[in-house]
């Protein structure tokens, strides 16, 4: 059970209430924490930092959505290691100690034309309030969606309520298009359709693989970067991705850049630092916890 | 004359592998035996170095005649975080120097004796302070280091409304995520924390200005604003393989280990790579406290690599004696080239060469230069680099009219005012990276001023 260890110098401060949980698909949950004054401040592109209690590490997830009138933020997030696992355990009425936002720089939307956007795994969370805005915004807006087998997708109606076309696919084609989200984003760049800009959201290998296929067309694409993460200001380096060659701090230049300029590589070796000591913490959890879920 | 009384440390074996306090702190008979030294000079010198004015003589006196109390009473008329200081301020080039005793070597160990008296009253309790008659006015400070509380303390000891907004989940500043256990224990920090809260401050945490409300909003909801955001932007060196997984900044570093306790994973849950072989780039306190943060983690070996000599290392002369007790290596004129790294992009080893002294440069220190030829590799798995910091930008976003300097500090006048009428600054974000207690001081200028624009009002 999740238990709340005495706060250490916890000051005036309220914590943030959970009043809505939702289990999505296997392994996936969407949660609306009260936090009126990030609410309000919100934009898409944007994201939190949450810390469950006083042991927790301080984890970044997307703001999905954001609704000023109830004060809340929703955020989507997959069961990955200990915290995301921790935080699978708690219901609407718990507690998060801490959730700090909105952080990053918002995304720039404008009235562009066309664009496409791609959205992998639970990384179709954070393309919905864009593709949202997108569409407010008066562009063409096409969405293409994937995720490993039809039990994993997210988001489908909210997605198709908000695009113009809504492509899904299916790593096992168990529904839509059988293949990745890359098949139908390069057959459709080469079915003629004029496209001003793609935005990317997902797994860093997808991203890569996208930035892959826009960049013989030419079509300036967008992808929102994942780094290792602590205090979300600028403060710690901690973030540092390369574009073009130059440093830059995901939390604060970021988290979106140009596609087609950065060093995947780099990024998906510094998300591996920490593999050993993932393990320890999980295995401490399922002990804790009486097994995963 | 008697000796100057010696502080009592932990054993360098033993503590080289804990996180406790190394500095113990004086017993009543040292603290007493140590304040009978003191000459109460008429024309006391000691106070001139020492930037919140402390009426050192007085509280020295009161140690001596045993009115711990009233020692106490005197230090916390001009400083509000006594603890704090009588452990990190840098005072053999503070108030000790200026001491009339200090000639032969012998200066009274001022700080220590404010460390006891602060300490003793922790331990008894601390005394509720004294506020004026509410103002109506209402001030917000931004950052929660000792500049802001410091400036929060005196606003509230005058009679205003203030609310603190810190963007980590502690208040504290530098002295919570930066300076480690061993040398400023957090519980002291905290205890600080609630003698400003006892004074009514309100602290929000989680609340980054500039993102979830900008200065301009600040401006129209309250009557005046102090900005103490600090210096918390690393600086990289801009060479090969900083990138490099095993490279953190001190900054980092320091966040893990000090404020997310990583030296406690996995009971805490983040994590921190324990090196092997470490090298800390810098000179400064926060080399220091990163090399001595390694060390306590398990490594092996630390060495500090630094561009100039044992002369010029600007950390506090206690610490780089205590590091080195401890074993920490330091490769003085030295300088890294470049950071190597294996297939798997860890860090292997760092390219460094040595440097030698020549003409001295606009600081007046003499600038170093490499010597040719002379690179040599050593090994390495984690570099920590500790080669200062700038000031945070983002109180900057979506806000107009605030003025900086070119190195991104805010511009301010001599009463701590910057451009934007009603909003003062101070501290590490006017100065640089500095220290507490210069910090504390501008809060102290800056709680005046904003107190008279208010009387004005
Ligand atoms: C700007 C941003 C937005 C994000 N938005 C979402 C989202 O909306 N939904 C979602 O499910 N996930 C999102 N993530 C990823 C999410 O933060 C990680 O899955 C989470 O931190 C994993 O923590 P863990 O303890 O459960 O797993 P761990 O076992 O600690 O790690 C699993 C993997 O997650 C990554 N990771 C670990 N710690 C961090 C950290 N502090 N910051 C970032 N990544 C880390 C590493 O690659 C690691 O291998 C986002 C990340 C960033 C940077
Ligand atoms: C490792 C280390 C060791 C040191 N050792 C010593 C020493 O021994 N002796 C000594 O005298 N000095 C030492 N210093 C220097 C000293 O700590 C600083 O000079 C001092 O803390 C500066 O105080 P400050 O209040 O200006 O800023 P800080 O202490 O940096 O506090 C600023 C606060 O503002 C917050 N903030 C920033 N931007 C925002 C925003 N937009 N919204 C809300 N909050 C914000 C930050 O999170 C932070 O908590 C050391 C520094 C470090 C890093
Ligand atoms: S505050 Fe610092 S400078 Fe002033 S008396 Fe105390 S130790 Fe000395
Ligand atoms: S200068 Fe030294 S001896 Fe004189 S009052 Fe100050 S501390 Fe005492
Ligand atoms: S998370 Fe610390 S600088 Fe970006």
């Amino acid at each position: 059970m999740h238990h709340n260890p005495q706060s250490s110098a916890k000051c005036d401060q309220m914590s943030y209430r959970i009043i809505e949980k939702r289990d999505m698909v296997h392994q996936v949950h969407l949660m609306k924490v009260l936090a009126p004054d990030v609410a309000r401040a919100a934009k898409p592109g944007q994201f939190v930092i949450i810390r469950i209690d006083e042991q927790s590490e301080r984890i970044p997830l997307t703001i999905a959505d954001y609704n000023v009138t109830e004060g809340s933020v929703t955020i989507i997030f997959q069961q990955m290691g200990k915290t995301t696992r921790q935080l699978a355990t708690l219901n609407a009425q718990d507690e998060l100690q801490d959730l700090v936002g909105p952080l990053g720089t918002p995304s720039e939307i404008e009235e562009l034309g066309t664009v496409v956007l791609v959205g992998g795994g639970v990384g179709v969370a954070p393309a919905y309030p864009q593709a949202k805005a997108y569409k407010e915004a008066g562009n063409k807006v096409i969405t293409i969606i994937g995720a490993r087998s039809e039990n994993l997708l997210i988001l489908e109606e909210e997605m198709r309520a908000v695009s113009d076309e809504l492509i899904v696919c299916t790593d096992d084609g168990t529904k839509g298009h059988h293949g990745f989200v890359t098949d139908v984003l390069q057959k459709l760049l080469e079915s003629g359709e004029h496209v001003d800009r793609v935005v990317a959201i997902g797994p860093p290998i997808m991203m890569r693989a996208v930035a892959g296929v826009t960049k013989p067309f030419g079509i300036q694409t967008i992808v929102s970067l994942n780094p290792i993460m602590i205090d979300g200001t600028g403060m710690c380096g901690g973030c540092r991705v390369s574009v073009d060659g130059k440093t830059k701090f995901a939390c604060v230049d970021g988290p979106e850049f140009d596609a087609h300029k950065v060093d995947f590589d780099l990024l998906m070796s510094r998300l591996a630092v920490y593999r050993d000591e993932e393990g320890i913490s999980i295995k401490k959890h399922e002990c804790t916890c009486g097994g995963g879920q | 004359m008697a000796a100057r009384q010696p502080m009592p440390l932990q054993d360098p074996e033993v503590r080289r592998s804990n996180f406790n306090e190394v500095a113990l702190g004086y017993t009543e008979e040292q603290a007493v035996a140590e304040a009978a030294r003191c000459l109460q000079c008429k024309d006391p010198k000691c106070v001139q170095g020492c930037p919140v004015n402390i009426d050192i003589p007085a509280f020295i006196a009161c140690i001596a005649e045993r009115k711990f109390d009233e020692s106490i009473r005197t230090i916390k008329l001009t400083n509000a975080l006594p603890a704090v200081c009588g452990r990190v301020c840098p005072q053999e080039v503070q108030c000790e120097e200026y001491c009339v005793l200090a000639k032969k070597g012998q200066p009274i160990a001022i700080g220590r004796l404010e460390r006891f008296a602060a300490d003793y009253e922790s331990v008894k309790g601390i005394e509720a302070p004294q506020k004026a008659k509410p103002t109506g006015k209402h001030v917000a400070v931004v950052g929660s280091g000792p500049a802001g509380l410091t400036a929060a303390a005196d606003l509230a000891k005058a009679g205003h409304s203030v609310t603190i907004f810190e963007s980590l989940h502690e208040p504290g500043g530098v002295l919570t995520y930066g300076i480690p256990e061993f040398r400023l224990p957090k519980a002291i920090v905290r205890q600080e924390v609630e003698y400003i809260k006892q004074l009514g401050v309100d602290i929000k945490v989680d609340y980054v200005i500039g993102r979830i409300k900008t200065l301009d909003e600040l401006r129209e909801e309250f009557d005046a604003v102090f900005l103490g955001t600090g210096a918390g932007l690393p600086n990289f060196m801009g060479i090969e393989g900083e990138n490099l997984n095993g490279v953190y900044s001190a900054n980092e570093f320091l966040t893990r280990v000090n404020l997310m306790k990583a030296f406690r994973f996995p009971e805490y849950d983040t994590p921190i790579k324990r090196g092997k072989k470490v090298i800390v780039v810098g000179g400064g306190n926060v080399a220091m406290d990163a090399a001595r943060c390694a060390l306590r983690l398990g490594a092996d070996e630390v060495s500090i690599v630094y561009r100039r000599g044992e002369d010029e290392l600007p950390a506090r002369r206690e610490e780089v004696e205590n590091a080195k007790e401890e074993g920490i290596i330091f490769r003085l004129l030295t300088n890294p080239v470049r950071i190597l790294g294996d297939d798997k992009m860890n860090v292997k080893s760092v390219e460094c060469i040595r440097m030698e002294l020549g003409e001295p440069d606009a600081s007046g220190r003499r600038k170093p230069v490499p010597v040719k030829g002379s690179e040599h590799e050593v090994e390495a798995d984690t570099v920590i680099i500790a080669i200062g910091t700038s000031p945070n930008p983002i109180i900057f976003s979506g806000s107009e009219g605030l003025e900086s300097t070119p190195k991104g500090t805010i511009v301010v006048d001599d009463s701590a005012m910057s451009s934007l009428p009603g909003v003062c600054a101070g501290g590490d974000v006017v100065t640089g990276a500095a220290t507490v207690i210069s910090a504390m001081g501008a809060g102290k200028l800056a709680a005046q001023t904003i107190h008279d624009h208010l009387s004005k009002q």
